[in-house]
């Protein structure tokens, strides 16, 4: 919550506005009643009594205009809310979206793609209705109860202290229960989720079930899941419809004891008949107010939880701190490229916030890299090929700071990287990641990439990348655009458009991290030509399953479980490392 | 605030959904009855409430001294009774009313899932799996709510509407006539404003979709944005959507907020009305206080209702098509029966034979044109072709996931549509390149086509499989439980495990696709070490992507655009120079 205020400070006065007209609007609300109650106990009398009919009259209309009012007053306090809620939620949204693209690679981990993306959405959805909603319920609901309570107090302390005891009861018993019940729909809620996870494991498997004639099972298994959903969401159900009939009882109740005690107390000539009349409307308010606060308690709970949430992404501090040159390692050798003794491993002691679907993490858990070494001239290149988990993206995630290593360290052009600029430095790179996205916008933005680069730029890259000849097949050529994560363009086209992006900007370092693997042989062959070529200056890292992809390099890198296990040209490789050569083999199918 | 942000959804055909709907609510028709007589009853009770408030005030208003106090308690007692046997009925029919539906939905879940395990394969193909699942999540839900919430508050609604009206009337007609400012107010302003602000709370649903959109692909390509420093044009954009989001929100809900205060306002008017003429006929004496008090509680009470019952024909309406869409999954076409005198497929060899087999997945549009093909038993066929040929069309045929245009399929000498499904099925083993496995142990997923296998059973086509060393190693061995997606297993240990399982079901014919991308290059060397052993003695029809699995291919078939374009051995197409030659060259040289 006080992180929410530094959001809502500088709206404090408009707020406060908000809430005093509310405030007015809902008194003037209460009045409405007890103006009844005089015109039926004293204006009426008086008339019968001879007197003239025009102050009935008056009263009526001072009604009506007061209603009026009402309304005005909160039509007003209510936009103002919604004015606030927009302004506030707009720059809470930007601030977390800048801090969510800061994110550092093990910050990302930790908190996990999917959580993220709920906190943009749905957290701040809630925080949103939670900052106009108080300004509104939120006054007008303690001052209806509030309110209700203190006017019948003055109109009759007796009757109402009925009311001040019932109160209290129903607000206890209505939390209570929804209290109660919340828990019960998170049961229901994962129950549904086992329903539609079995849905799907028979959606994306229909083959293999109908292949091995297992309906008759899944039938059952599906089943099982649903009742047991159905069970919860009856449990879940009846504990909710409890409040609002016991609210209305309460409500009733407290009538009867109002009309069976207010007789009395007409009889012994304390109260005029017309005040029961006026608290039997109060009663209604009461009772909207009770219903309110509750709302508001709920409401708040939610928006609790979103707004921490949210908190700790704006909030999270740079992991990757810019270090000064004099704090920062001096390179031994030199190199465009050095990995000295670098030993590195994911999440070191915070296994317990790994998440499962985040996509970035690694798959090793354990020492990731282990005493790397290696140097790269500028303007070499190196091939990396090993097992999955063997390291070979780590590499990567050093050589760009997404982490720094816990041991041993990388240079880039004789610096240190933890001394260099972040972003300078990532601008001397052009690279894909393995599964790189596409993203949603024309093929021209997909690969100028919010960079300044000319149309000429760009379609060299689109050339040298063998992208051009599908690109121009279309009509609007690079105008053409692309779908969510791309799927309009086959896996290759995919890879050729986010190589270009890479080649585009010319980079010093070219990093091709599994990029060409849905690429045919000829296709590759052609595309490792013109890098040859057009690029040859830049320093270059290959990562490839295929041995075809990076056997003509200057050096290769063989990976096991995070150790180098062999380095040298593809010949040397192929007498000295018995893995590389076995991988070799493999593929080029001369199965012993 | 739009309750559930409800955007009224047109059914196509609504009174054909709703007839079809009740139709299906044939088993609890009772019940449901029922529960109108109750919820008829507990509304009248509470009707009956402020008329007994009425009497008792007419006792009072005697005033001091002179107020039978007898009289008001047995009034005050009546009035207890009403209200408390109306609150109990309420929570019985709201607990009868959650009991139904929510065994409607579950019944309806049920149906739809049948459904589904009926419907042919293609269905899937042509379906996203998120589309399908929406309609046993969502739309389900969407009917069981408006039938546990919506039924309820339309007869009640209705009922205290009517009967407020009723009981107005009959108190006072002349006062009764203020009505006749507020009802057609209400109804007028709310049917008015229903109008403003829906296509404002749809462009805001739709503003809110987009955000949402971009944010998903944005965080999904962080680290790609941050090695181009794309980070300040991501932010620009994103500036954008935030504000089209903001201003959407602003400007619905800005209206939005209004509808309350103003329904107040027609409320507290009448109240004025009825205050100010109420003095009148008193002071005139054609009306006493006690049938005001009653007047104004029961004014009070009618004018929720009418707010409500806009709300919940809109939300009867999102139900009607919710339920069109569930209906419409029902009507999709089944898998065609088996023949009436359909033969279970016992000990079979491995004979198979495709006879001038002519097939399209659109009707009028073949792609296989005429293929001829003799697979004799223990025989390895090997299919290649450039992705997307329709390598995989060769298998649905095979296993009768689709039937054939023209021409035949014969196992064993019998034509495969002339045997049961089930037991064609069962004579081949399959191994898909899109590893599935479910959430449950290791264990249960081998033994998923044979859930009558041993441990002792399981564990030998685990190690036929070459993964029990790997089983082995996990915490809970064979009882380990995997996620769905597999998350918790690479790639590579996914296949081997889906190895196993063809292992273990041992049939004499193999379904097996190849493709082995991104699996790393240990794994892939036990994968096809565990394919080989697989392959043994079976009639193997193999999408090949090894160059030693085509060479020693006892016929190949390769595919291209759909169909077959080439027959033959290694050897002979080779020699040809045609299309494989090609292939061939870019793929292996």
């Amino acid at each position: 919550m006080k992180f929410l205020w530094t959001y809502l400070r500088k709206y404090a006065r408009r707020m406060g506005g908000v809430m005093s007209i509310k405030l007015g609007g809902t008194i003037l609300e209460l009045l409405i009643p007890y103006v009844l109650e005089h015109l039926l106990d004293h204006e009426v009398p008086a008339v019968q009594n001879g007197g003239s009919i025009a102050p009935v009259i008056l009263w009526g209309l001072f009604m009506v205009g007061l209603a009026f009012l009402t309304r005005t007053m909160n039509v007003t306090a209510n936009r103002l809310s919604v004015r606030t809620a927009k302004e506030a939620t707009y720059e809470l949204r930007r601030d977390l979206f800048h801090s969510a693209l800061g994110l550092s690679g093990s910050q990302m981990d930790r908190v996990g793609l999917p959580s993220l993306i709920s906190r943009m959405t749905s957290d701040s959805y809630n925080v949103q209705s939670f900052i106009q909603s108080t300004q509104t319920i939120g006054i007008r609901a303690p001052i209806m109860l509030l309110g209700g309570i203190g006017i019948t107090l003055v109109m009759d302390a007796g009757l109402a202290s009925i009311l001040c005891i019932m109160a209290p009861i129903m607000i206890a018993l209505v939390v209570f229960i929804s209290r109660k019940g919340i828990p019960l729909y998170d049961r229901v809620q994962r129950g549904m989720d086992d329903v539609v996870r079995i849905m799907r494991e028979n959606i994306t498997g229909i083959r293999v079930v109908k292949a091995l004639s297992r309906e008759e099972h899944e039938r059952g298994r599906f089943a099982g899941a649903s009742d047991e959903t159905a069970r919860r969401d009856i449990k879940a159900g009846f504990i909710m419809a409890l409040p609002g009939p016991i609210v209305t009882l309460f409500l009733n109740v407290g009538l009867t004891l109002v009309v069976l005690i207010g007789a009395r107390r007409v009889h012994s000539g304390d109260i005029q008949p017309g005040v029961i009349l006026a608290f039997l409307t109060y009663f209604n308010m009461i009772l909207m107010g009770v219903m309110g606060l509750n709302r508001i308690f709920m409401m708040m709970s939610k928006a609790n939880a979103s707004a921490g949430r949210i908190q700790t992404v704006v909030e999270t501090e740079d992991d990757l701190p810019l270090l000064l040159e004099s704090e920062a390692a001096k390179p031994s050798r030199d190199g465009m490229i050095v990995f000295d003794h670098v030993s590195f491993s994911y999440l070191p002691d915070e296994e317990k916030y790994i998440q499962d679907e985040s996509r970035f993490a690694g798959q090793q858990r354990q020492k990731c890299l282990d005493d790397l070494d290696f140097t790269i001239p500028k303007g070499g290149s190196l091939g990396i090929i090993g097992a999955t988990g063997s390291g070979k993206t780590s590499i990567i995630n050093l050589l760009m700071r997404f982490y720094d290593p816990q041991g041993g360290t990388v240079y880039i052009d004789g610096k240190d990287v933890r001394c260099q600029d972040r972003q300078a430095l990532r601008r001397r790179f052009g690279v894909v990641f393995q599964n790189d996205v596409i993203f949603a916008d024309t093929i021209r933005e997909n690969i100028v990439f919010g960079r300044a680069l000319d149309d000429e730029q760009m379609k060299a890259a689109a050339s040298d990348a063998m992208a051009s000849g599908f690109i121009e097949r279309y009509e609007d050529t690079y105008d053409h655009k692309a779908v969510i994560a791309g799927a309009n363009f086959s896996g290759g086209q995919k890879q050729r458009l986010l190589i270009a992006r890479s080649l585009a900007a010319h980079p010093d370092i070219l990093v091709l991290d599994d990029a060409s693997s849905a690429l045919d042989y000829r296709t590759d062959a052609a595309l490792r030509k013109a890098i040859r070529e057009h690029h040859g200056d830049a320093t270059t890292i290959v990562i490839a399953q295929r041995v075809s992809s990076i056997m003509a390099l200057d050096a290769i890198l063989v990976l096991e479980e995070g150790r180098a296990i062999g380095y040298g040209t593809h010949e040397e490789l192929l007498k000295s490392c018995p893995f590389y050569r076995e991988i070799y083999e493999t593929q080029m199918g001369e199965v012993s | 605030m739009a309750r559930r942000d409800s955007i009224m959804q047109k059914p196509k055909n609504a009174r054909g959904a709703l007839r079809r709907l009740l139709s299906m609510l044939g088993p609890f028709k009772w019940m449901i009855a029922g529960v109108t007589v109750l919820c008829l009853v507990s509304n009248l009770l509470s009707l009956y409430g402020p008329t007994l408030v009425g009497q008792a005030m007419n006792e009072v208003k005697l005033g001091e001294g002179r107020v039978d106090l007898e009289k008001v308690t047995s009034i005050a007692l009546k009035m207890l009774a009403c209200y408390l046997t109306s609150s109990l009925l309420t929570v019985a029919i709201h607990t009868i009313m959650v009991n139904v539906s929510r065994r409607f939905a579950r019944s309806m879940r049920q149906k739809v899932f049948d459904k589904l395990m009926t419907l042919p394969v293609g269905y899937f193909d042509r379906h996203q799996a998120g589309d399908i699942i929406s309609r046993v999540n969502y739309d389900i839900d969407v009917i069981s709510t408006c039938m546990s919430t919506d039924v309820v508050s339309i007869v009640a609604s209705t009922v205290t509407v009517v009967g407020s009206l009723v009981m107005m009337l009959l108190l006072s007609p002349l006062l009764s006539l203020v009505t006749l400012f507020s009802v057609p107010t209400a109804i007028l302003y709310t049917s008015r404003m229903r109008k403003k602000t829906q296509p404002r709370y749809r462009k805001r649903s739709k503003c809110y979709g987009e955000m949402n959109g971009f944010v998903e692909e944005m965080l999904a390509g962080q680290k790609t944005i941050q090695s181009y420093a794309y980070e300040d044009c991501a932010e620009a954009r994103f500036d954008q959507v935030n504000t089209n989001a903001a201003e959407a929100y602003w400007d619905a809900d800005r209206l939005g907020v209004t509808i309350g205060p103003t329904m107040g306002f027609i409320n507290n008017t009448s109240l004025s009305l009825i205050a100010l003429f109420g003095s009148v006929l008193l002071i005139l004496q054609s009306i006493d206080l006690g049938k005001i008090s009653s007047f104004v509680l029961y004014s009070r009470k009618f004018s929720g209702p009418i707010n409500e019952i806009a709300n919940i024909v809109n939300e009867l309406f999102s139900a009607l098509a919710a339920a069109e869409r569930v209906f419409g999954l029902l009507d999709e076409e089944e898998e065609p029966a088996d023949a009436p005198k359909a033969v279970a497929l016992t000990d079979v060899a491995g004979n198979v034979s495709l006879e001038h087999v002519a097939f399209g997945y659109d009707p009028g549009v073949p792609i296989i044109h005429d293929l001829s093909l003799q697979a004799d038993a223990g025989k390895l066929i090997a299919i290649v072709g450039p992705t997307g040929a329709g390598k995989t069309t060769i298998i649905n045929l095979l296993m009768r996931f689709y039937d054939v245009d023209s021409g035949r399929i014969a196992v064993d000498g019998t034509d495969i549509r002339e045997a049961t499904r089930r037991s064609l099925r069962s004579a081949y083993a399959m191994v898909l390149q899109d590893t599935w496995l479910f959430r449950g142990t290791i264990f249960d997923n081998i033994a998923y086509g044979r859930p009558e296998a041993t441990m002792d059973e399981v564990v030998a086509a685990a190690k036929a499989a070459h993964i029990h060393a790997f089983i082995m190693r996990l915490p809970d061995g064979y009882q380990t439980e995997i996620s769905e997606d597999g998350g918790n297993i690479s790639k590579g240990q996914k296949q081997l495990l889906t190895i196993a399982r063809a292992m273990l079901y041992n049939a004499r014919m193999l379904i097996l696709d190849e493709a082995t991308s991104n699996v790393d290059v240990g794994t892939e060397r036990r994968i096809q070490r565990a394919m080989r052993d697989l392959m043994r003695d079976k009639t193997c029809f193999v999408i090949a992507h090894r160059l030693s699995t085509i060479q020693n291919a006892d016929r190949i078939l390769v595919v291209n655009q759909g169909d077959v374009v080439e027959q033959g051995t290694h050897e002979t197409l080779m020699a040809q120079k045609g299309f494989y030659h090609k292939l061939y060259a870019a793929q292996f040289e």
